[in-house]
């Protein structure tokens, strides 16, 4: 069977792209201690943190940048990147105008009386949260839903025995980068028998040139509650390269549950491969108490670089991890990533579905580790793993490891690569439907499995992404 | 080249793939409301003339013409085709996974009028039901994958399905018969016959007669070696049910083999 050519209706155009022209306040270029104790100063931090903060720095010097992912990128010169920028705002409370609009133009409204419906929203602008919305309805639960940097100052406790727990700032090179440095992020703590009874999401934008985005995100499920949390993000459209490199922790006590997906369209880079976010993530849950669940939803169609193993440690007896992806690359764009189960208590379970889809000359390889400790009995792992090739340039690897110490285990491993089939498309465009829908359609399908985990807004949101990315007319 | 009429019409087609000539000049007119069948062995090129009438990629045409509404159809992209009001129901339909056999269609219905107004889904929806009960499918099959599992025979009620939903001008069928049980066959006549009217051309690729005994052609052609060697009248059926194709080869192949 022959394969068509790249369609044309791979040729898309990023429409976040623009850059909000607003006066910022910035540290500037370079990364040393005196760096860090001005963001700790910015922040309003206490003592206890800026010492975490510096541990962490002089960690990170004895540290070397990885560099086994299947990945080409130059080096990165961590001198030239500004850690710091922060818009300047108007009085306490009120969100400048200017920063409504540009989260306005991105779809995401500031405004109490236009919030979206059923979603509270933190908005976080380079280096700071620039609002959170629904405080009421979350106040009236006990739910704790703020800036990072407001979570240190206001539950110090509560982060002070969370943060760092599951990912510690000696964990790899980009989180002990993330640890000295990180400027804002979501914190969130869902008390115990509490059902958050609307999703919560975070929506990351970089802005400023040169400047890197160094967000922590820290979620905290108490015994029996329940939480929904998406999480978004953007760039502008630049020729250099720009440095994202986040740590996300969640924690789910006895009988909790977290749900936590991400859109991840941050810009690509253009079709050479000019331009683009490094995208360098550690992104962990930790099943800390029995019956626990926690499910990781992705869909990363932006970065040049990609490089992000969302995983769950699997600790309480009868706990649950799942991780389902989407990864579409195009053009240059290079992904390596995939996930990590590591099961340390009985009975407990994974599920992994993942779906890479590349086009163009880009590289989408799946990397995963499902690992059952000697102690851990009655285990079981599902792993389902499809690649699809768009042309004839691109390319896909699959990179699963399972280290079963516990001889009880169940694991069970499936792997498909396809191409989109010229009889496939001929089919769809014989009943009158363009190449670029046929493309869209077969796609879609593909990532069915995955689309259906997201709350049903933000997957007719990923699936409108996911064509634009496909789309010529826009081109 | 000669002009184009409003009625269907292959003028002189000759097609190869990948180099090799497998069609040699095809000629053939389905007039409204006409019925032809088209019969030859295997490997006369009946399918690849069916691909090309439909335009696949993978078939270069070499010479000739198809006319349809009043123009050369061959510059056409295939889903240009589609919208003219030409359909084709495949020997072998393939499967998309993940795409639900109501998604599917809605597209497929929303494209073929571009610029349209869509239809509405509950609208749409209603008289999917109504053609499925008349093609006697479970209900079910609405939400299933297309073709994804399907059986063979499944796979053909759904292309009827299709067509139906589609309402194409001129449908050319491939072995949309083969594979069927006696009382699918039925089902599936019922499902074409709905279709056949005055404004409709049909073309009925098949290796048997039981499917003519649904559908009454008003000729029959026989394809042999990439060319139309032989037609008449739906009587031919039964000489070819009795003798095979080699009494065809003898009379009318001599020129082929001549070559
Ligand atoms: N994609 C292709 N690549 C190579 N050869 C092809 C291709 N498509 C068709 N052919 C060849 O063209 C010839 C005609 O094939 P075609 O499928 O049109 O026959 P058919 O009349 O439909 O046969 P059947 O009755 O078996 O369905 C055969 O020799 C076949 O092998
Ligand atoms: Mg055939």
């Amino acid at each position: 069977m022959s394969t068509p050519e790249t369609p044309d209706v791979l040729k898309d155009e990023y429409k976040y792209g623009f850059y909000t022209d607003i006066e910022a306040d910035s540290a500037p270029k370079g990364l040393n201690e005196d760096i860090i104790r001005f963001i700790s100063r910015k922040k309003g931090e206490p003592d206890w943190m800026l010492e975490w903060r510096l541990k962490a720095y002089r960690g990170w010097l004895k540290k070397k940048e990885p560099r086994w992912a299947y990945l080409d990128y130059p080096p990165i010169d961590y001198q030239d990147i500004c850690y710091y920028s922060a818009p300047k705002t108007g009085p306490a409370g009120e969100v400048d105008e200017e920063l409504r609009k540009t989260f306005e133009r991105l779809g995401i409204p500031l405004d109490e009386r236009k919030r979206l419906e059923g979603v509270a929203v933190d908005a976080v602008f380079d280096s700071v949260s620039v609002a959170t919305t629904h405080k009421d309805i979350l106040a009236e639960k006990g739910i704790l839903f703020c800036p990072i940097s407001e979570a240190i100052r206001e539950h110090p406790d509560l982060v002070r025995k969370y943060l760092g727990s599951v990912v510690p700032p000696a964990d790899n090179f980009f989180a002990a980068l993330n640890s000295a440095v990180f400027t804002d992020g979501s914190f969130c703590y869902i008390p115990k028998g509490v059902r958050c009874p609307i999703e919560l999401s975070t929506y990351f934008r970089i802005n400023a040139r040169n400047t890197g985005q160094f967000e922590r995100t820290l979620i905290v499920a108490d015994e029996g509650s329940y939480v929904s949390y998406l999480e978004g993000c953007t760039a502008p459209l630049r020729d250099e390269n720009q440095l994202h490199a986040a740590v996300v922790e969640l924690i789910a006590l006895d009988d909790a549950q977290i749900k936590y997906a991400t859109v991840q369209n941050w810009y690509a880079g253009d079709k050479e491969g000019r331009g683009g976010i490094y995208n360098f993530v550690t992104k962990r849950g930790h099943c800390r108490g029995q019956r626990s669940r926690i499910s990781w939803t992705q869909v990363e169609v932006g970065s040049a670089i990609t490089w992000k193993y969302p995983g769950c440690v699997l600790e309480g007896e009868h706990s649950v991890g799942e991780f389902y992806s989407v990864a579409l690359t195009n053009h240059r764009m290079q992904a390596d990533t995939g996930t990590k189960m590591i099961h340390i208590g009985s009975h407990t379970r994974s599920t992994i579905v993942s779906k890479g889809i590349s086009a163009g000359e880009s590289v989408n390889s799946y990397r995963g580790l499902v690992q059952v400790l000697p102690d851990a009995v009655g285990c079981r792992n599902h792993s389902q793993c499809d690649s699809m090739l768009i042309g004839d340039k691109c390319k896909a690897n699959t990179f699963p490891v399972v280290e079963a110490e516990n001889g009880s285990a169940v694991i069970e491993h499936e792997a498909t690569t396809s191409r989109i089939s010229e009889d496939q498309l001929f089919y769809l465009k014989s009943r009158g439907i363009t190449e670029e829908d046929a493309v869209s359609l077969v796609v879609n399908g593909f990532c069915k499995e995955v689309f259906k985990q997201l709350p049903l807004e933000f997957a007719v949101e990923a699936i409108r992404l996911l064509e634009l990315k496909l789309d010529k007319s826009i081109g | 080249m000669s002009e184009c009429g409003a009625d269907f019409e292959i003028k002189d087609l000759c097609a190869s793939v990948e180099g090799k000539p497998i069609l040699k000049g095809v000629n053939l007119r389905v007039n409204r409301g006409e019925t032809h069948a088209l019969m030859g062995p295997n490997g006369s090129g009946k399918s690849t003339l069916a691909s090309v009438i439909m335009g696949h990629p993978g078939y270069e045409v070499t010479g000739g013409q198809i006319c349809f509404k009043g123009r050369n159809i061959l510059d056409l992209e295939t889903e240009e085709r589609a919208r003219l009001g030409i359909f084709l129901a495949f020997q072998y339909p393939v499967a998309i996974p993940g795409v639900t056999v109501a998604k599917f269609l809605k597209t497929a219905a929303d494209a073929m009028r571009p610029g349209g107004a869509k239809v509405s889904s509950a609208a749409f929806l209603k008289e999917l039901r109504e053609y499925m009960a008349f093609l006697e499918m479970d209900p079910a099959f609405i939400n299933r994958f297309l073709n994804d599992g399907f059986s063979g025979g499944e796979k053909k009620r759904m292309e009827i399905l299709q067509m139906l939903a589609l309402k194409p001008a001129f449908a050319v069928m491939d072995e949309t018969d083969s594979g069927l049980d006696i009382d699918a066959l039925k089902i599936v006549s019922k499902g074409i016959n709905r279709l056949v009217g005055p404004d409709f051309g049909l073309l009925l690729i098949t290796h048997y007669e039981r499917m003519l005994r649904y559908i009454k052609p008003d000729h029959l052609h026989i394809l042999m070696d990439g060319r139309i060697v032989h037609s008449g009248g739906p009587e031919l059926v039964k000489r070819l049910e009795e003798k095979g194709y080699d009494w065809v080869r003898q009379e009318f192949g001599k020129e082929v083999l001549a070559e």
